[in-house]
């Protein structure tokens, strides 16, 4: 919303600004535990009661047998499945650029979990480095509390 | 099931912008176009209507569709939206040939739009990167762009595809774009300059990746009888399939490939699939497809491709889900020239050169991808092939494919989590 009138681009066609935001309640309901672990220093999966595939990514029921799942500790050391190093991005997060992405893997896990590398230069990214899970000293409650680093460095 | 025909359709020009038109306006354009194409044909003979656009974020006008639905004068007929991220367009033109197979409409018209250019592109990524797990993957600064370029990183881990393969479907899909006014994109590229292109995430670069684009395509579907009332030229449908996976790539697992009729178990020993370099809902689609077509070797018996190449690396992960090639063997099949036209002077030694064109339009890379009609536009240019009348529509005949006779279109969304794919053969 602009403090004096409407800002017009052009008028033919008639083209104006149109300012939306919005504020919204956001609960993360089942998942609420994998952000408060990550206030402490942990990283939660999950693991299907019956099956027993484990998810380093937590979901409360099972993809493949609809079980309940139960929370599993990860360990914090994985390796690198894949990676990219990003130059451009979501507005919200072109300021951060570049950053690095990476899927980690985990002795411990059937399945990946995305975060942001850091601590490294992108030219030196590789698949199958050994990287160690860094957490926020002062959380956000965001999946962004957790981030890894190269584990030789550790 | 009853048969069903495509028996017109329209596209508008794939744009940056459409200022002087909203999307209501497109799409009537793209409409307008289909019926002239079948002077038999009226309004009155559609029995309802499906439209699709992708991205309420984009428009900030939800129930669009009924707008639409409005203006082109379709009201009180049936009528609903169909949204599936990328693969929006095809879902919304398996929807249509839905209520025509079922009997419950005898024609039904597929539209879609979408009008991308009402934000700058990096709050255009931001939204569609809303399509990813807002939890788990949009914070840490997920998009599109940089998912895409994870599984091919992961692609060349596996199989060694290359960045210059990755290469060669942008100029082989820009350089099919000059002879088709309707694509936004069209350019002659080398390799170099591909590569030396900003890098947008590694190693996908800015010519590795469509463009936001506004636009609106629309196609008719009958029963026989109608079509056979009112088109010389029908073209038939003669199988869809689709497909899934799981939203967050972090959560795909690593099984038993989903094998096709010409490959074998033996074929893929050592493959832990899909993973992030495969699109499992890709495969299935195809499976289910040329089941219903009666397909068993879709390398010999298609005549072209336009599939949902969004980035240069999905297409060739594409090439090998609908079993154009084996698993792994898609950088080394773009490179032996088989997904070129065999009339387009690209500036690369092509060994076999134009045996399966693949997106002979331009695809996504090069027409531009407005969400919600890019598949419906890949169905209008398969239409077109089918029926022998590119030059009639592109005003000039260097894109058609010479005794087409089966083509295949493929619909993609966000990292392959809903995929279609659907035959159409000249009836």
């Amino acid at each position: 919303m602009e403090r004096n009138g409407t800002i017009v681009y052009g008028v033919d066609p008639l083209v104006i600004h149109d300012h939306y935001e919005i504020d919204y309640r956001h609960s993360y309901a089942e998942d609420s535990p994998f952000f408060i672990g990550l206030t402490k220093g942990q990283l939660l999966g999950s693991r299907c009661t019956v099956c027993g595939y484990t998810y380093a990514t937590p979901r409360a029921h099972c993809m493949d047998c609809g079980a309940p799942t139960m929370w599993h500790e990860l360990p914090l050391t994985g390796r690198i499945h894949t990676f990219t190093t990003c130059h451009y991005g979501g507005e919200q997060f072109l300021k951060e650029t570049p950053f690095t992405l990476v899927l980690v893997e985990f002795d411990a896990a059937d399945t990946l979990f995305l975060s942001r590398l850091k601590g490294m230069p992108p030219d030196g990214v590789r698949i199958g480095l050994p990287v160690v899970a860094r957490f926020a000293k002062t959380p956000s409650f965001k999946v962004t509390d957790v981030w890894f680093e190269p584990a030789d460095k550790a | 099931m009853r048969q069903v025909y495509m028996i017109s359709g329209g596209i508008t020009k794939f744009a940056k912008a459409h200022q002087d038109k909203d999307f209501r306006l497109m799409v009537k354009e793209a409409y307008d176009y289909a019926l002239r194409d079948v002077p038999r044909f009226s309004k009155d003979m559609i029995d309802g209507a499906v439209g699709s656009y992708f991205s309420d974020h984009f428009t900030r006008q939800l129930k669009a569709a009924s707008m639409v639905q409005d203006y082109l004068g379709l009201c009180p007929k049936p009528s609903k939206r169909v949204e599936g991220g990328g693969a929006t367009g095809g879902l919304c033109f398996q929807s249509a040939w839905e209520a025509v197979a079922s009997g419950r409409m005898n024609c039904c018209a597929a539209f879609g739009f979408e009008t991308m250019s009402r934000v700058n592109t990096w709050k255009g990524n931001e939204f569609i990167a809303l399509a990813s797990d807002t939890n788990f993957d949009f914070p840490v600064g997920g998009f599109y762009s940089g998912y895409y370029a994870m599984m091919v990183q992961r692609h060349m881990h596996e199989f060694g595809t290359t960045v210059e393969q990755m290469a060669m479907v942008s100029i082989k899909n820009h350089a099919n774009a000059l002879y088709n006014p309707y694509a936004q994109k069209a350019k002659r590229l080398t390799i170099k300059q591909v590569r030396e292109s900003p890098m947008v995430a590694t190693p996908l670069t800015m010519e590795d990746i469509c463009a936001m684009s506004d636009g609106a395509a629309v196609c008719f579907l009958a029963s026989e009888a109608v079509a056979s009332q009112v088109c010389d030229h029908p073209v038939k449908i003669t199988g869809v399939g689709s497909g899934s996976d799981a939203m967050r790539m972090a959560d795909r697992p690593h099984g038993k490939v989903i094998l096709l009729p010409h490959e074998r178990e033996a074929d893929y020993r050592r493959l832990k699939y899909p993973g992030v370099h495969s699109f499992r809902g890709g495969r299935m689609a195809a499976k289910l497809a040329y089941e219903m077509a009666g397909i068993s070797n879709p390398g010999e018996e298609l005549s072209f491709i336009e599939l949902h190449d969004a980035y240069t690396s999905s297409e060739i992960q594409t090439y090998e889900d609908l079993g154009l090639c084996k698993y792994g063997e898609g950088g080394r099949f773009v490179e032996s020239g088989i997904p070129f036209m065999p009339t387009v002077d690209y500036g690369l030694e092509l060994s076999k050169q134009g045996q399966l064109p693949v997106n002979p339009s331009g695809g996504l890379l090069a027409c531009g991808h407005p969400v919600g009609a890019t598949g419906l536009m890949q169905a209008v240019f398969a239409f077109w092939q089918l029926q022998g009348s590119v030059e009639k529509h592109l005003g000039n005949d260097r894109l058609q494919v010479k005794n087409a006779k089966r083509g295949l279109i493929h619909s993609h969304a966000g990292t392959g989590t809903y995929i279609t794919v659907s035959i159409m053969e000249t009836a």
